[in-house]
């Protein structure tokens, strides 16, 4: 075996090409969201997301029909919309973060559903709007690099204001009114890579390049910055890994991709450092 | 009052004269199409799996039963097309008969698991149609003796557009290089158009059946597709059209459209059977001409 094999299908296709490009571009920009939404006790805000997305791409389909730009942008808005209301009424009522989103995902998915009994429509609209991985077309890969490069500078941007409000909103409210706009920009870039990333690569493969390897780092390090590093380092290696299992071993490539997230998240829970369960283990039963 | 006894006496009447007509069930389509081409108006037809829709995985309902048993005539396709029809008959008791228009065609076989078993689509094959139609009319005839001049007649002047519309397909596709005739589809339907006019279908495995296919078997298909030269992919019912536009552009071919296979269209020239062969051929020939 020669180290050729890592790289020759990137060399002879251009479908891996996009694959590995576009899927490498999102694991980068998407895993430290994915950091902060564990952070702020979030995490189950991708699957919230990419069912309540629903009731845009209705709407987009009765006034545009079976266009992907239109379905993707009525995606886009509802995430956008159900976000924001979940975050304002949190902000205004101190009702959980958690809370107010799974309260407001099933009002969103249920008039989704209605809408498209309405409009006497048999198409499963989710599915059509999800695609694969393999399926990445050179206009899809601009808008994921876009979207990546976008999202990366933005949180850069916020970055500070982003971590005071997520550790301590109280003390932030005190000397900055920053906060709750630094939120909505985060917020909004998660909505922004999920619902991409749902059209350019499906949504299994999104939630899992999010917030695996944003569990995993946890297990590696306290400090916030070497955290973000480290998942979107291991994302990236899992979409790289993760091809060229689906490549040589004949399986299909998003699972392989998430599995391959889920295994280092895995290691992560038995070894890391900090609180991994073979190091409680050790610290447990003290040596002789 | 007078009005909703007008309305009463109508529906009573029309219900008299549906009493009158021979009540046939098709299971598809198509053999609702050829099955109305050849008897007009003398029949009262209800057909199971609609338009746009997928006979594999039909789930018949209650209404589909009682039409059945109701029915004098059931016509199917057979050779393992509708293998749910059978336990429709058997539950509902009907005691029509049913007849398999696909009787008498030589059929392709295909390898299923290990296992040969028939492929059912013998219809896109026209010389296969004029089978088709001769089991439906001596079938009608025998089921309503008293139209069966009219059955004839009917068969008669359908079997001269079949005719007509065979020897288009056989100066058209004859004309096409040998090098030109591998088209790429979605799934195995085609195998009996392949072999009337020495076009080589290829399905990619996988690719049709698996939600998410591996970048080993896309991989596969784009060497496939450069090595045999084929000219034209084309989209029938794959899930994800954007795959296989990938596929296509990437190894050099176009996407040549959509092709008809188990159903009808709901509208459009492909509505009906004569139609969706006459759609399927030019769109095939527009795909593969030099």
């Amino acid at each position: 075996m020669s180290l050729e094999l890592l790289w020759t299908p990137f060399v002879e296709f251009a479908f891996m090409r996009r694959a590995l490009l576009g899927g490498v571009a999102l694991a980068i920009s998407a895993a430290p969201l994915g950091v902060f939404l564990v952070l702020r006790r979030l995490s189950l805000m991708g699957d919230a997301i990419a069912h309540g997305i629903l009731p845009g791409a209705a709407v987009g389909f009765w006034l545009f029909g079976l266009s992907l730009p239109a379905l993707t942008i009525g995606g886009l808005v509802a995430g956008l919309g159900m976000a924001g209301i979940a975050a304002w009424v949190t902000r205004r009522t101190g009702l959980r973060e958690d809370a107010s989103l799974a309260a407001i995902y099933p009002i969103s998915l249920a008039s989704g559903v209605l809408l498209l009994g309405l409009a006497g429509n048999k198409l499963d609209l989710l599915h059509l709007l999800f695609g694969s991985v393999l399926a990445v077309d050179p206009p899809t890969l601009n808008g994921m690099l876009l979207v990546s490069i976008g999202s990366l500078l933005l949180l850069a941007l916020i970055y500070r204001w982003l971590l005071m409000d997520s550790l301590d909103p109280l003390f932030l409210g005190g000397v900055s009114r920053f906060g709750p706009l630094a939120y909505g920009l985060f917020l909004g870039l998660v909505v922004l890579n999920l619902v991409v990333g749902f059209q350019a690569i499906g949504a299994l493969m999104v939630v899992g390049l999010m917030m695996l390897p944003a569990a995993a780092a946890r297990f590696w390090s306290r400090r916030l910055p070497r955290m973000l590093l480290l998942a979107a380092l291991t994302g990236a290696v899992c979409v790289w890994l993760g091809l060229l299992l689906s490549y040589y071993a004949n399986l299909p490539s998003g699972p392989c991709i998430v599995l391959l997230a889920g295994l280092a998240y895995i290691c992560s829970v038995l070894l890391g450092p900090l609180n991994g369960l073979l190091r409680r283990q050790l610290r447990l039963s003290p040596a002789h | 009052m007078r009005i909703l006894i007008a309305l009463l006496t109508l529906s009573l009447s029309l219900c008299a004269n549906a009493e009158d007509k021979l009540k046939v069930v098709t299971s598809f389509s198509i053999l609702a199409d050829i099955t109305q081409q050849i008897a007009g108006d003398k029949l009262e037809l209800r057909n199971l799996v609609g338009a746009d829709a997928d006979a594999h995985i039909y789930q018949p309902s209650a209404e589909d039963a009682k039409a059945v048993f109701a029915a004098d005539l059931v016509i199917a396709n057979g050779m393992g097309f509708e293998p749910w029809l059978a336990r429709l008959i058997d539950s509902s008791e009907a005691p029509g008969t049913r007849i398999d228009a696909s009787a008498g065609v030589l059929p392709l076989m295909l390898d299923e698991d290990g296992q040969q078993v028939a492929d059912p689509h013998a219809w896109q094959n026209l010389a296969n149609a004029e089978i088709y139609v001769q089991n439906i009319a001596k079938a009608l005839a025998q089921a309503d003796p008293n139209n069966a001049a009219h059955y004839n007649a009917g068969r008669d002047a359908y079997l001269t557009q079949i005719r007509s519309l065979l020897a288009e397909a056989k100066t058209g596709l004859g004309q096409l290089p040998p090098a030109q005739r591998t088209i790429i589809t979605s799934h195995d339907a085609f195998a009996y158009l392949g072999q009337a006019y020495g076009l080589k279908f290829i399905a990619p495995q996988g690719l049709s059946t698996a939600d998410e296919p591996s970048a080993a078997e896309v991989a596969a298909l784009i060497r496939q597709i450069r090595a045999d030269g084929v000219k034209a992919v084309f989209v029938e019912n794959i899930r994800d059209p954007r795959l296989i536009e990938q596929i296509a552009s990437e190894a050099g071919a176009k996407v040549g459209g959509t092709l008809y296979s188990d159903a009808l269209a709901s509208e459009g020239p492909a509505s009906t059977y004569l139609g969706m062969f006459k759609y399927n051929l030019d769109t095939l020939l527009a795909a593969l001409k030099p």
